[in-house]
């Protein structure tokens, strides 16, 4: 691809608004349609496109399978988590009304955390699932 | 008018489906399965469901198009010729076809207020909701509070789902050519 400049160029451009939009979809999922799933699917999609048009060498250097691994683990883990800490905090499993002194601010507080563990775990596990799959590709491995 | 947009998205989508039972070009098919899914997409903006859309816009038109094409690196790009007009395949599907269609003949009028799924919990997710989530899109509360179990639940697939995809492919583990 290093004959391309236009797609090169376009991709660099194109890749920071990619990412900001899905933060937006992120944190914006309360208010508008969105959330940690389509959020998670739109990150993981700036990366795979990084991956097409600059060769999975450079895709691995970004985003390290030891990473994926981890922000995957930690999204479960982070939904689980709020969920423990409701217990903890003497409601039932995933119940957010106690995380927080008024009921209404605990479930804003429990539905951003839960959606954000979503959200990493899509992203990781889309990442991982496109990247393992690219791997096996017989024209990536001369890429690296 | 909305009712014109119906008509012209699906029969879009009848042909597009058509499209790729009847192609051999394999990288044709993919893209037609993509711009099937982007169709749905659309089908469901005009059923009012945005978070459906949005989601099958992402994951259908985007992350499984992307898939099929990391396959397709893999495989040849044109399908097998194979002997054409099974006669008992087709009294299969259009067997399978009539029953489906037979079972939609149940179903409520589209829009109806009195079908099942509105008079279950949703009239108390939409009364109840401001007060006892506080989020203005509802969606957001029913699938991460109300439902939050079922969420777990999916979150938990797609890690399964990553997790088995590294267990069969070799962990990100390159092979020496």
């Amino acid at each position: 691809m290093r004959e391309k400049p236009i797609l090169r160029v376009g991709t660099k451009l194109l890749i920071p608004f990619i990412l900001l939009f899905a933060l937006y979809v992120q944190f914006h999922g309360d208010f508008g349609p969105g959330g940690g799933f389509q959020a998670g699917v739109i990150f993981a999609a700036a990366f795979i496109l990084y991956a097409l048009v600059f060769g999975m060498a450079n895709a691995r250097a970004a985003l390290p399978a030891g990473l994926r691994r981890q922000i995957m683990a930690l999204g479960v883990l982070l939904y689980a988590g709020v969920g423990v800490v409701g217990m903890l905090a003497g409601g039932n499993f995933l119940d957010y009304s106690v995380l927080s002194d008024t009921p209404t601010t605990g479930q804003h507080i429990g539905i951003f955390l839960v959606e954000l563990g979503v959200g990493m775990n899509v992203f990781a596990a889309m990442a991982t699932i496109f990247f393992v799959f690219a791997s096996r590709d017989p024209s990536a491995k001369e890429d690296g | 008018m909305i009712e014109l947009l119906d008509i012209a998205v699906l029969s879009m989508m009848v042909v597009s489906a058509v499209a790729v039972l009847w192609l051999r070009n394999l990288f044709a098919v993919v893209m037609l399965s993509g711009a099937y899914s982007l169709l749905a997409a659309t089908l469901y903006v005009l059923l009012d469901a945005v978070d459906v859309a949005f989601t099958e816009a992402a994951v259908g038109a985007g992350i499984a198009t992307v898939l099929m094409l990391g396959t397709l690196t893999m495989v040849p790009r044109q399908e097998k010729e194979t002997r054409r007009g099974s006669l008992g395949g087709l009294l299969v599907v259009a067997a399978t076809g009539a029953l489906l269609v037979y079972g939609t003949l149940d179903m409520p009028e589209f829009g109806d207020p009195d079908a099942p799924i509105h008079r279950h919990v949703v009239p108390r997710y939409m009364q109840d909701s401001p007060a006892e989530v506080g989020l203005p899109n509802v969606v957001t509360s029913v699938l991460a509070s109300y439902r939050g179990y079922d969420t777990l639940g999916e979150t938990t697939v797609i890690f399964t789902a990553a997790i088995g995809v590294m267990a069969l492919l070799g962990w990100g583990r390159r092979r020496k050519p």
